[in-house]
């Protein structure tokens, strides 16, 4: 009995050695309008859900038991229970939905319409709206300040990340970074947003106090023609020390020293990588590698891949459970 | 003009009531000094004006499907000219276009010369070669920039080139190139070409025995389709053709692919389907080569395809995406200089600096030996895109999209 159990727990962990990472990522597909669940223990797809039409942005509650997802074409984000793995309940989201943050408190979003050229704020318990700010055209990237005071979007076409301050939904800055910026992810201390830019090919580290860009970082991959390097999802470190970035058709995700801005490595994933997520334990970042069809498993401490899963059509966007 | 001035008045409404609603550029206006109880002063709008000029009337085509939108370019312009707005609105810019339409042979120096009393220093042009040339030096003399959003010829860039006017729409050596890679990509590499009796017939033809050369295709046969002024999409013409079309290409020697050159519009649609023996058929008929394909998704293409069509009511075909990107260089410019100079503007789209997004994969640039617009080229046929070129391993030591083209070395270039 004992020793069947044992069995089991080696079998259900696979080469993962630490049987408390047992969490579920939750990964946006796309192309197939589902929701792939994935056991970040086995590295197996554990349940692929049928969602809304073209899925993107991702994200979880505080407590874990409830995905929220944009449904783009659907104008819509649903809400899916994690214990059910149902449907249960759709949010107003304005228009083309695409990418959204929430709030620290875990009690608003903020959403950005693509196609409108808005940022919606939604209450998630009342089910309402409760402001619409204007910004540049195409947004896209959400980013909020860890204390909650501060949401930067990013216009793709615009080329701005637009400071938000949340008390009074407006905006207070316009920063200029390059062409088409994705992505937007504070330093855990607050004091940094990091912005990518697709088109340019950085990322530009804009300082919070002085809402001046300090820092611009390139990548340089040899034998990779420069355009190929399109920089999309970020993500730091909880201790602040590294930052990853999805460098979308190169393939790679880089690992930046966030003291020096040096890039120490180039990851090999799969074929388009746009998002990233860390599990709770910051053992693990996984990708999503859009073309592949697959998210690839990055061992943090060494930085080299540990596994790519196959997922649905053109996997967008990854979260993973917090517990 | 009933289906342009619409759209031009919906831009400008559109715009103000973004300026209204976003407090933010007054906010960003405000950092750093101490707000006071006395009311702020506005901020200063700075207008940019840009001129459109094109040559219209109404065309024929051999598919009701392919005649041109009364609005071709012009709408493409004015979505521009919004997205431009809402930047704008961030930095107290303010951009507007102003249409003016000739006949395709007529004189243009007089429209262009009210145009430049009316204060247009930016004008996107939709004319024909011999047009452009003749308010080049107009232009140039009186500081006026030129975006040649409409002809492809290859004269433009070379011997006729000019230091004043930059080009968005790609050359026809260019759109060859991009559609002979693909076919060399496909080991398709015997071609039969039949090209039509007009001259802009034959300038594509020329381009496509130039891409033929430089990527190693070879033209087994040629036959020119005179132009003897068919009837055009009647019941008669079609059972015709149909008759016709196989006999006429009967005595081409056996090809892989049969090459149309026939941007007039005489016969080129009628081959597909209809040819001697079954093969593909690919240049300005069946698989077509373009600057942009209005079912093109990838790239965040989705988002401009979603924006045009809510604002046109139809497609967004090449001369659209070649006026947005005119409109969104000169957006592009006023932004990063953060005026409306147009020195400074001039000198940022001449810099090291400059790129647009265009939602082509990758940012586009500018050749500086000949301001042309580096792009990559769709190929597409009417329903959905088929490929994109440069073509995997067409390799080039600046940026792959010079592969496409006449090249810096072989350019007969000299701006002046």
């Amino acid at each position: 009995m004992h020793r069947g159990a044992y069995a089991l727990a080696i079998l259900a962990t696979g080469f993962m050695t630490d049987p408390a990472s047992a969490y579920m990522a939750y990964v946006s597909n796309e192309k197939d309008n589902t929701m792939s669940v994935v056991d970040t223990a086995t590295m197996q797809v554990v349940k692929t859900v049928n969602v809304g039409q073209r899925p993107r942005g991702i994200t979880i509650s505080h407590d874990g038991k409830h995905v929220y997802l944009c449904a783009s074409d659907d104008d819509s984000i649903e809400v899916i229970d994690t214990a059910t793995l149902e449907i249960v309940d759709t949010l107003p989201s304005g228009p083309d939905p695409e990418l959204f943050v929430l709030s620290p408190d875990g009690k608003t979003l903020y959403v950005a319409n693509e196609d409108d050229n808005l940022v919606t704020v939604i209450d998630i318990e009342g089910k309402k709206v409760l402001a619409e700010i204007p910004v540049g055209v195409e947004p896209e990237g959400m980013g909020i300040s860890p204390d909650g005071k501060t949401m930067v979007n990013t216009s793709e076409t615009t080329n701005m990340a637009h400071f938000i301050d949340t008390s009074s939904h407006e905006i207070t800055d316009n920063v200029l970074v390059d062409a088409r910026p994705r992505f937007v992810e504070f330093t855990p201390d607050g004091k940094q947003a990091w912005v990518s830019a697709e088109i340019g090919g950085t990322v530009s580290v804009i300082d919070n106090q002085t809402r001046e860009v300090v820092q611009k970082i390139t990548f340089e991959i040899a034998g990779l023609r420069a355009e190929s390097i399109q920089p999309v999802g970020v993500r730091i470190t909880a201790d602040g020390k590294k930052a990853y970035v999805a460098l979308g058709p190169a393939n790679r995700v880089a690992v930046v020293n966030t003291e020096t801005y040096e890039v120490e490595k180039y990851v090999l994933v799969g074929q388009r990588v746009w998002q990233l997520a860390f599990t709770p334990d910051q053992k693990t970042i996984i990708s999503t590698n859009g073309v592949s069809n697959d998210i690839t498993f990055i061992d943090v401490a060494t930085d080299e891949p540990v596994q790519s899963v196959t997922v649905g059509a053109l996997p967008w966007g990854v979260v993973v459970s917090p517990n | 003009m009933t289906s342009a001035v619409p759209g031009t008045l919906a831009a400008f409404l559109c715009f103000f009531s973004l300026t209204v609603n976003v407090p933010g550029a007054l906010a960003q206006e405000a950092t750093g000094e101490q707000p006071t109880a006395t009311a702020k002063p506005e901020k200063k709008l700075t207008e940019i004006k840009i001129g459109y000029l094109r040559a219209y009337a109404p065309q024929l085509a051999l598919s009701v499907l392919d005649v041109p939108p009364r609005d071709e370019g012009v709408a493409g312009g004015n979505v521009a000219i919004a997205d431009n707005n809402t930047t704008g609105s961030f930095l107290g810019q303010k951009f507007s276009l102003d249409v003016t339409e000739v006949k395709p042979d007529a004189d243009v120096v007089p429209a262009f010369q009210d145009m430049i009393a009316k204060g247009d220093r930016y004008v996107v042009a939709d004319l024909s070669a011999r047009q452009l040339l003749s308010i080049a030096d107009l232009a140039r003399d009186n500081g006026v920039l030129i975006f040649n959003a409409g002809a492809t010829d290859d004269s433009l860039r070379e011997e006729e080139c000019r230091a004043n006017i930059f080009h968005t729409i790609p050359t026809r050596s260019m759109l060859a190139d991009g559609l002979a890679q693909y076919l060399i990509w496909k080991q398709w590499r015997r071609w039969v070409l039949i090209y039509g009796s007009h001259e802009r017939d034959q300038l594509f033809a020329e381009a496509l025995r130039r891409a033929a050369t430089r990527f190693g295709g070879e033209i087994v046969g040629e036959k020119e389709f005179k132009d003897t002024g068919t009837a055009r999409r009647t019941d008669s013409g079609v059972v015709q053709i149909q008759r016709q079309m196989p006999v006429f290409t009967q005595d081409l020697p056996e090809h892989d692919v049969l090459l149309v050159a026939d941007e007039s519009e005489v016969f080129g649609t009628y081959v597909p389907f209809r040819t001697w023996i079954p093969r593909p058929v690919a240049g300005t008929a069946g698989l077509t080569p373009s600057a942009w394909h209005p079912a093109s998704e990838q790239w965040g293409g989705t988002q401009i395809q979603n924006r045009f069509a809510k604002a046109n009511g139809r497609r967004m075909v090449s001369k659209d995406m070649a006026a947005w990107t005119a409109v969104r260089i000169l957006g592009e410019a006023a932004t990063r200089t953060q005026g409306a100079d147009p020195r400074k503007m001039a000198d940022f789209i001449r810099s090291d600096d400059f790129s647009i997004a265009a939602f082509k994969g990758q940012k586009l640039t500018l050749r500086k030996w000949n301001q042309q617009l580096r792009q990559p080229i769709f190929l597409g046929d009417g329903r959905s895109v088929v490929s994109t070129s440069p073509q995997e391993g067409f390799l080039h030591q600046v940026s792959e999209l010079d592969t496409l083209g006449v090249d810096e070395p072989e350019t007969k270039c000299v701006l002046k």
